[in-house]
């Protein structure tokens, strides 16, 4: 939510990292629900690779760019973005309806929340224009994703779990150095400016 | 031994990547691509013996399993691979001697294709649904580098929506595999266990909650399909393969679209098991049409034969869908074969682009003229392959369009058909049209004029490159003509993907 609120790249990275702590939270309460001490190696793997690691990777992306460190001009401003996230939630409510009659629970009354992180991630990714929002906005559709797979059963096997992180961690990394790379063709990473290859 | 062949795909070119990235890009490893894709090739048929008669097969406490379907993905994948990496080298040296790559980039390319062979072959072989989404996403990381290869600023641009549009896809489909596994946790049998497992996904279908799995289907299919191409989310694939180095553009147009084609093949069998046909073939339609009149519309005016054959990918992926969605024994026979001999097919065209590129120095479709008269064995090559394409015999494709057409119109879905088909010809008019004017006439203004000017250099196609597109060629024909064997395991594979036996 704050993530659509604010333009400065460093406070919406920190809003991310503090969505990374949040994850992590829940998965450590459902270990010790659970008394499932395999659950409480996964809470601590997910704090460090969603709160420390991936900030920091983005960070790194950022902190080389030397360039307006805000999102200069956004497709939609900030009114309509808080009112398309509030849309976006009550969509993620009524999606999410068979998902809560099937097991109605607590953890399971809160899978809507997920839904709409990964909403608003999907959002951001396609309202923004800088090469940064958008590596922000599909993390926080991963973010909204794994809480949503947590919520509903006690996660995904730890294999999937362990190759999923990999491929997320990776796909970061190569976002960021595409990004240095666009830096250097371009000069930014305006995506506006994206306009070679078409029909 | 079933165990050794069924890791011996995902395993030889991880030594083939070892073997480049210790030896680098010289003349004694030029051909070791090309061995460790043949022995991919081999295992695969292997497996394919070993599986097709008897059971599937289990490998690595539950982490692997082959079954008819798997081991016709790893022929296909293994068949493609010999024709792209036996390219290689000819396309490589023609590069480096033109000074548009180093001995290095020849390394990191070399070393990239390998990883990306096993990455394919690990999804194909993966026995749950978790297993399968990271080796999918593990092939758009490895491919993203080979796509921004040259670091123009068309390359990076290629990369980047690659990298974006595929990973939120590949995101779908992975909320789409997180709510099956909620769904298979609340099974009354299962007292919370969840489990992705394809087989007991699929036995235990008609238990999964209605509601929830219709939501997860959907986003499956919309998910994977955006990584095989299909429409809504097809936009990153001319500009991927438009700008990737030949021979990549050959494995991932040949199959990696059908790679991720196999895991909506494979959702669609729990979908039809847990929802009736009616769900999954209504998406399919949906998208298969969709895809075909995207392709359609900007086949016209196409103005660049790289992306002509892109747009042709996306037909391709959209008449495969449209066989999915009909299903039944024909039509899972036709699709099967359809992947097949568009791999072969695709991969040719591919290459000979690749060639083409290098001696007119232009990927537009106006650059090129009167190909015939100055360079004939490479026109013809590129003429056949684009025939082969348009689905004529005696090319395997005419067979399996055929297939899917009968079958679309025996099952119910005569209208879907006939529009498909319109847009088909429509395509098949279109690409033939642009072919002509390359290949046909006189050359523009002599061969050393303008952006020609390398003709010069290289007046003939070396049989290095010749080879391989002709044995494609040759390959498609074959199969067109007669099956063999291959039929056995194509019946043992349409089984396997959901066709009554």
């Amino acid at each position: 939510m704050l993530a659509l609120w604010r333009r400065e790249f460093a406070v919406i990275i920190r809003v991310f990292a503090m969505q990374g702590v949040a994850l992590a939270t829940i998965v450590a309460v459902l270990a010790v629900h659970h008394r499932d001490a395999e659950l409480g190696a996964v809470a601590v793997g997910i704090l460090a690779l969603r709160a420390g690691l991936l900030p920091y990777v983005v960070h790194r992306a950022l902190a080389g760019a030397g360039e307006a460190q805000r999102e200069t001009r956004p497709l939609v401003n900030v009114v309509t973005s808080l009112l398309a996230a509030a849309a976006l939630t009550l969509l993620a409510y009524a999606v999410a309806q068979p998902v809560v009659a099937l097991a109605p629970a607590p953890a399971t009354q809160a899978v809507p929340v997920g839904l709409a992180v990964v909403l608003m991630g999907f959002f951001v990714l396609v309202t923004r224009r800088r090469a940064i929002s958008q590596v922000v906005g599909f993390l926080l559709m991963d973010n909204g994703i794994t809480a949503v797979a947590f919520l509903t059963t006690a996660g995904v096997p730890l294999v999937v779990e362990l190759g999923v992180s990999l491929d997320v961690l990776f796909a970061v990394l190569v976002l960021q150095i595409l990004t240095t790379r666009m830096r250097a063709a371009f000069g930014h990473t305006d995506l506006d400016e994206l306009r070679e290859l078409r029909d | 031994m079933t165990t050794l062949l069924s890791i011996a795909p995902v395993v030889l070119p991880v030594f083939g990547a070892l073997g480049y990235a210790t030896a680098g890009w010289r003349r004694a490893t030029e051909w070791l691509g090309a061995a460790c894709a043949g022995g991919v090739l081999a295992a695969g048929i292997a497996l394919a013996a070993a599986v097709t008669s008897g059971q599937p097969h289990v490998a690595l406490g539950g982490l692997l399993r082959a079954d008819a379907l798997s081991a016709f993905m790893i022929v296909v994948i293994g068949a493609v691979a010999v024709l792209a990496t036996a390219a290689s080298p000819g396309y490589l040296g023609a590069e480096i001697a033109a000074g548009r790559a180093t001995a290095r980039t020849a390394r990191r390319q070399s070393v990239l294709v390998q990883v990306f062979l096993a990455t394919m072959a690990f999804t194909v072989l993966a026995a749950n649904l978790g297993v399968l989404w990271v080796g999918i996403e593990a092939t758009t990381i490895v491919t993203a580098f080979l796509v921004g290869q040259r670091r123009t600023r068309a390359a990076v641009e290629a990369a980047w929506k690659y990298v974006v549009i595929c990973s939120v896809g590949i995101a779908l489909a992975f909320l789409g595999t997180v709510l099956l596994n909620f769904a298979a946790a609340q099974r009354p049998a299962a007292g919370g266990e969840g489990g992705l497992d394809w087989a007991s996904l699929a036995v235990s279908a008609p238990e999964l909650d209605q509601g929830v799995t219709r939501i997860a289907v959907a986003l499956l299919i919309i998910g994977f399909g955006t990584k095989a191409g299909l429409a809504p989310l097809h936009a990153w694939l001319p500009d991927a393969h438009g700008q990737a180095p030949a021979p990549v553009s050959a494995l991932m147009s040949g199959v990696l679209l059908s790679v991720a084609f196999y895991a909506v093949l494979r959702v669609k069998v729990i979908s039809d098991a847990a929802l009736g046909p009616g769900f999954a073939r209504a998406l399919l339609v949906v998208v298969a049409l969709a895809s075909l009149a995207v392709a359609a519309s900007l086949m016209i005016a196409q103005r660049d034969y790289k992306r002509m054959l892109a747009y042709s990918s996306i037909e391709h992926m959209g008449l495969l869908a449209l066989g999915g969605a009909v299903g039944g024994r024909l039509a899972m026979t036709a699709v099967l074969l359809h992947v097949l001999g568009h791999g072969l097919t695709k991969a040719v065209l591919f290459l000979g682009s690749g060639r083409l590129l290098q001696v007119t120095g232009s990927t537009a479709i106006a650059e090129v003229r009167g190909l015939a008269v100055r360079e004939p064995l490479l026109a013809g090559a590129f003429g056949f392959g684009v025939l082969a394409l348009v689905g004529l015999p005696p090319f395997s494709l005419f067979a399996s369009e055929l297939g899917i057409a009968r079958a679309g119109f025996a099952g119910g879905l005569g209208w879907v058909t006939a529009a498909a088909l319109l847009l088909v010809v429509l395509i098949g008019a279109a690409m033939v049209a642009h072919t002509s004017r390359m290949l046909l006439g006189a050359p523009a203004d002599g061969p050393v004029g303008g952006p020609g000017a390398a003709t010069a250099v290289r007046p003939s196609t070396p049989a290095r490159t010749a080879v391989p597109l002709l044995a494609g060629l040759a390959a498609c024909a074959a199969i067109g003509i007669a099956l063999g064997p291959l039929g056995e395991l194509l019946r043992a594979a349409a089984t396997a993907a959901g066709a009554a036996p």
